[in-house]
């Protein structure tokens, strides 16, 4: 079983492959060519006024080198820098190492763990905004529902979580995980699905352990799909704005900032609009690479999304 | 002739079998055991930061809390006063909740339709070098969106767009149909070309082929990427905050943050709202959760 080019979609009634349909026997021809290129004209026109035109804006914008040398200068930059890659490499590690054990939890089929999928499925379904409001108040006030959790169990009086970075940061990380956990369990365990339960029967024949059968034929089967989930997700974690924003408010002292809240508040907050920009297009040499990484996986694998 | 020695070894089986299995009992209830910690752990960790939104929401004096772990003299105050805009803040609340839901189903509809007429496009009638559109549909897709919120702003200054709903619905109208032209396309490949050139040959022409085949035929795939716009719309908070400036344009989500910028902060109010504002994606969650469709839409 060549683990390598097994292709795993992660949508199973969708056929993954990259397989050539016979061509529209009449080739488009006249009318029915200004006809397609029609269609497509919404998309262009939308694409081109709402996607390409702000991202070239936002290139020359941040385009001074002098910007960057200023931004190198600033010390909460730095620390910024390294809170950015400290939550995304955790953070979307993390989640989906736990991605991946929850939805194996999830492959039984007893009743009340279909009713915990349910209920497990919340956080996805819930706004940002409301819940990251909510695990705020719960860290910053001194009467809090941890803080209370806490006395109640401890008998003192509960820490205070958004003074000091560490705590602020790891905060900040276990929201985003219990925000976005959900959503990647259920792509791991549709992917989960997808394997052939034979494979497992032949395993257990063989005398595999479920120990065994995880390591040595689940993992290799879904490497694939955990491979493209991870980059995509990283991508999307490096331009994660309320999950900051609301939770930690980089509090202590912009200490717990990221990429996206430091050139936002450069931005809108400071009046600084081209080193918010600049701040923000500092995140392009990373990632650029995972952007190309992941086309190429595409395109080679038929993994979809 | 009892056949006693032959059945030595059978006993022994026997009382080996049994111990084996009393060993995968064993090894079978730990199990069990183990799951039902680990469900515990979850539901807990689940429910957590929306147990204490209700607890708030349900405290009558918006700053005082007494630091329970249950609602102490729960009341409906907070709902009440959202219900009749009855605080400086919430004023325009459903005013506001309008303005989401018409920015919510703006976005889905013209995502819908753009990202179904590119996908036809593409995808049945084979335009020629339509795969650029399918590469620039994934590139976008892969974005993180945040990054383009400063150029963004500008952008809807030139364009005359400022402070108005239709700058954050063009916005997420641009990053939803790159989903939608990638999962419709995907969809698309299942139904067989052989019905687009049956009509075809019956003299349809390309609007045709749309409307009454494409459309009708690939409903499911419509609904699950029109709920993910729906989504998208209703739970972006930065694009909302950023493109609305005036309390009569606002979205629910845009003017929250007034709140949190407040020296008064109301939180039983605060999370009030929160809660109100989630009812919409849970309902949907809940009605469409029979559709296996809608496991794969994003958010």
């Amino acid at each position: 079983m060549s683990s390598g080019q097994q292709v795993l979609p992660l949508q199973t009634p969708i056929p993954a492959g990259r397989a050539r349909r016979p061509r529209w026997h009449f080739r488009l021809q006249g009318s029915d060519t200004a006809w397609a290129i029609a269609f497509v004209v919404p998309y262009t026109a939308v694409f081109v006024a709402f996607v390409a035109y702000p991202v070239v804006f936002g290139l020359w914008m941040g385009s001074r080198p002098t910007l960057y040398a200023l931004l190198f200068s600033e010390p909460r930059y730095i620390d910024t820098l390294v809170n950015t890659m400290l939550f995304v490499c955790i953070g979307v590690n993390v989640k989906m190492f736990l991605a991946f054990v929850v939805s194996g939890f999830f492959m039984q089929r007893r009743w009340w763990v279909r009713a915990l999928l349910v209920v497990f499925l919340l956080p996805w379904a819930l706004p940002a905004l409301s819940v990251f409001l909510s695990i705020h108040y719960m860290l910053v006030s001194q009467w809090g529902l941890l803080d209370s959790l806490w006395s109640a169990v401890t008998g003192a009086d509960g820490p205070l979580f958004l003074v000091s970075r560490g705590m602020a940061m790891a905060a900040n990380i276990l929201a985003y995980i219990w925000k976005w956990l959900p959503f990647w369990t259920l792509i791991f365990l549709s992917a989960r699905m997808a394997i052939p339960k034979e494979i497992y029967e032949a395993a257990a024949i063989d005398g595999a352990t479920s120990i065994q059968q995880t390591v040595h034929v689940t993992f290799p089967l879904m490497a694939n799909v955990y491979l493209v989930a991870t980059l995509l997700s990283t991508l999307w974690t490096f331009g994660d704005f309320p999950t900051v924003h609301f939770v930690s408010s980089g509090a202590p002292a912009r200490t717990t900032e990221v990429l996206a809240t430091y050139g936002f508040r450069e931005a809108f907050v400071f009046g600084h609009p081209e080193l918010g920009a600049a701040a923000m297009m500092s995140a392009l040499p990373l990632v650029i690479p995972i952007v190309i990484l992941l086309m190429r996986r595409l395109h080679r694998t038929g993994v979809q999304l | 002739m009892t056949g006693r020695p032959a059945n030595e070894p059978a006993m022994s089986r026997v009382v080996a079998a049994a111990r084996n299995a009393r060993r995968r009992h064993r090894r079978r209830l730990a199990g069990g055991i183990a799951g039902a910690a680990l469900g515990v752990v979850l539901l807990i960790w689940t429910l957590l930061p929306v147990y204490n939104m209700v607890l708030i929401a349900l405290n009558d004096e918006g700053d005082e809390f007494t630091g329970s772990l249950w609602p102490q003299d729960p009341s409906f105050g907070s709902f009440r006063a959202v219900w009749t805009q009855d605080h400086w803040y919430l004023e325009n609340f459903w005013h506001q909740f309008g303005n989401s839901i018409i920015l919510g189903v703006a976005t889905m509809v013209l995502t819908v339709m753009i990202g179904s007429l590119a996908s036809f496009a593409i995808g049945r009638m084979r335009l020629r070098r339509g795969q650029l559109i399918g590469d620039a549909a994934l590139l976008t897709y892969m974005l993180p969106t945040a990054i383009l919120i400063i150029p963004f702003v500008h952008i809807m200054h030139v364009y005359g767009l400022s402070d108005s709903l239709w700058a954050v619905i063009s916005a997420y109208v641009a990053f939803a149909t790159p989903y939608a032209v990638l999962i419709l396309h995907q969809y698309g490949k299942l139904l067989p070309m052989e019905l687009d050139e049956c009509a075809k040959i019956d003299g349809a022409s390309p609007v045709q082929i749309y409307l009454c085949i494409y459309l009708p035929l690939m409903t499911p795939a419509l609904v699950a990427v029109g709920v993910y716009a729906l989504l998208l719309a209703w739970n972006d908070y930065l694009y909302q905050f950023m493109l609305l400036s005036s309390t009569r344009n606002m979205t629910v989500a845009a003017a929250i943050d007034q709140f949190f910028d407040s020296d008064e902060a109301p939180w039983n109010y605060m999370m009030a709202v929160a809660l109100v504002y989630s009812l919409p994606p849970i309902a949907i969650y809940f009605a469409l959760r029979r559709f296996t469709s809608f496991d794969r839409v994003h958010t």
